[in-house]
């Protein structure tokens, strides 16, 4: 369980010496993406196009925040991260075409991300569910929103943000999958909990 | 009877006072877990949980930026008068808070996916109305999340199999939800009735305090064994493993047909937010699951 302290843009080189159960801070630029932002961007790279950021070496937060504008000043008041298997379809695809080393949300992502990120060299971060706050107070400024047509927790927030954190890696770029890992012990107590209630 | 800008007035408070701060029985709980919990990955979850749960307090800020479909639940004194005003008072009131808590939009149109901005929409927010005795109106806001809804089951399950199939079915329901619904959850659980009234009862056992036993000494015990099993599956803070999965499980339940057997289970996260006020006839307010503001 090693700490890291991590700048964007994150190389390769970083994420490959990440490894299940490390914490990592972050400082730098990372941007919210949630379904509907992840559909219209590979929609757009099928299409050919550009989307509005350049997020290789970026961080992706799964996270649709709560935001109050204040002369002309978006300012995030909340900021936790949502479920990242609603995004399972995309990711994969995301961190091929887009170059995005480290993916934050919370519950998890599926074996298809794992291997995406074991192929490309990127990681997923667990941020603790619900600590919108302690999210909001790493953020020093909105760099800009993109896609704000998509509603406020749809739309693409770009942040900067000093010591983002404590993520927990539970996906490296190894093929490790945390999540999995606990699965795996939960089918195992599953047998001996139907079998003290009984049923 | 009060009027109807002092109700939207204490609509925004409550719905303020719901979402910045948890109430004291869930915070206690939210201590306990971390006191008892083993594994350090579930340590730190739990300390994430509880710096942001006083941080959120401090900066009157909301605890999570999900802060959820706003459902109200209405205890109205039958002697009160201008009842039909209170909708539309909870309804201003719930834009206003939109705004200056502020609340994240929450409202989208299934159809044409347009989040209408404010929170409002074609029956959100929902208002559970009872009539009772007397001439108080009590209103309770429930705001909830939508990671733990997502994995809220029922199951129309044989009677044949009793309490049997109840309990297979609440555990099955949480061990498929693992990390999803940021544990430790809250499990409100509600047998019989039907399908609509499984799901209402069980969501009404959101609004009790966590660590009051049921009244019911054998329904007490049947929570007690699920709690305690649902705790060994090891799922843990946040999925990523430990001993608290879940903080309190409350069962309800109605006399079912002979041939149904409905089980409504409703996950709520660890953010177990509500929010109760009292208003008199006089006009004295009281601020029911929070200390006087």
């Amino acid at each position: 369980m090693t700490v890291y302290k991590l700048r964007t843009p994150v190389s390769e080189e970083d994420t490959r010496k990440l490894g299940v159960n490390d914490t990592v801070y972050i400082t730098g630029t990372i941007v919210t993406a949630r379904d509907a932002a992840h559909r219209r961007a590979l929609k757009k790279y099928n299409e050919g196009k550009k989307i509005p950021i350049n997020l290789e070496g970026l961080v992706v937060f799964h996270c649709g925040p709560v935001v109050k504008k204040e002369k002309d000043e978006w300012n995030i008041i909340a900021a936790g991260p949502t479920t990242s298997s609603r995004m399972n379809s995309f990711e994969g695809k995301f961190i091929k075409n887009f170059k995005v080393r480290i993916i934050v949300g919370k519950g998890g992502m599926d074996s298809k991300t794992t291997i995406a990120m074991k192929k490309y060299g990127a990681v997923y971060g667990a941020f603790t569910g619900g600590a919108a706050v302690l999210a909001a107070k790493t953020i020093k400024y909105v760099k800009s929103v993109e896609w704000i047509d998509l509603g406020i927790p749809e739309a693409m927030w770009v942040l900067e943000v000093k010591n983002f954190g404590p993520l927990t890696i539970a996906i490296d770029a190894h093929g490790n999958n945390l999540y999995k890992d606990i699965q795996i012990n939960v089918e195992k107590e599953r047998h001996k909990i139907y079998k003290k209630l009984g049923v | 009877m009060v009027s109807r800008k002092v109700i939207e007035d204490i609509t925004v408070k409550l719905l303020q006072l719901a979402v910045t701060e948890l109430p004291q029985d869930v915070k206690d709980a939210l201590r306990k877990a971390q006191n008892e919990e083993e594994t350090e990955v579930g340590k730190a979850q739990l300390k994430a949980i509880l710096d942001n749960v006083d941080l959120a307090e401090k900066t009157h800020s909301p605890i999570c930026q999900d802060t959820g479909v706003v459902i109200f639940y209405v205890k109205a004194g039958a002697q009160l008068k201008e009842l039909d005003k209170i909708e539309n008072a909870l309804r201003n009131g719930t834009v206003r808070a939109t705004r200056e808590v502020p609340l994240r939009p929450n409202a989208v149109n299934p159809f044409t996916q347009k989040n209408t901005g404010d929170n409002i929409g074609r029956n959100i927010p929902y208002i559970n109305w009872q009539i009772v005795p007397g001439d108080t109106l009590e209103i309770t806001v429930l705001p909830k999340g939508g990671g733990s809804e997502n994995v809220s089951a029922l199951g129309m399950l044989s009677p044949n199999r009793g309490i049997k199939g109840l309990k297979k079915f609440v555990v099955d329901t949480v061990i498929s939800a693992g990390a999803k619904p940021c544990p430790p959850i809250v499990l409100g659980v509600a047998v019989g009735g039907g399908t609509d009234i499984a799901m209402k009862l069980a969501k009404a056992t959101l609004l009790k305090p966590l660590g009051e036993p049921n009244i019911d000494p054998e329904l007490a015990k049947l929570e007690e064994e699920l709690g305690e099993a649902i705790n060994s599956t090891g799922i843990g803070p946040m999925g990523l493993g430990g001993k608290t999965t879940v903080l309190d499980l409350k069962i309800d339940f109605a006399h079912r047909h002979p041939a149904s057997y409905p089980v409504a289970v409703v996950v709520q996260c660890w953010a177990a937010r509500r929010a109760s006020v009292r208003i008199y006839y006089n006009g004295k307010v009281d601020y029911l699951s929070h200390k006087a503001v």
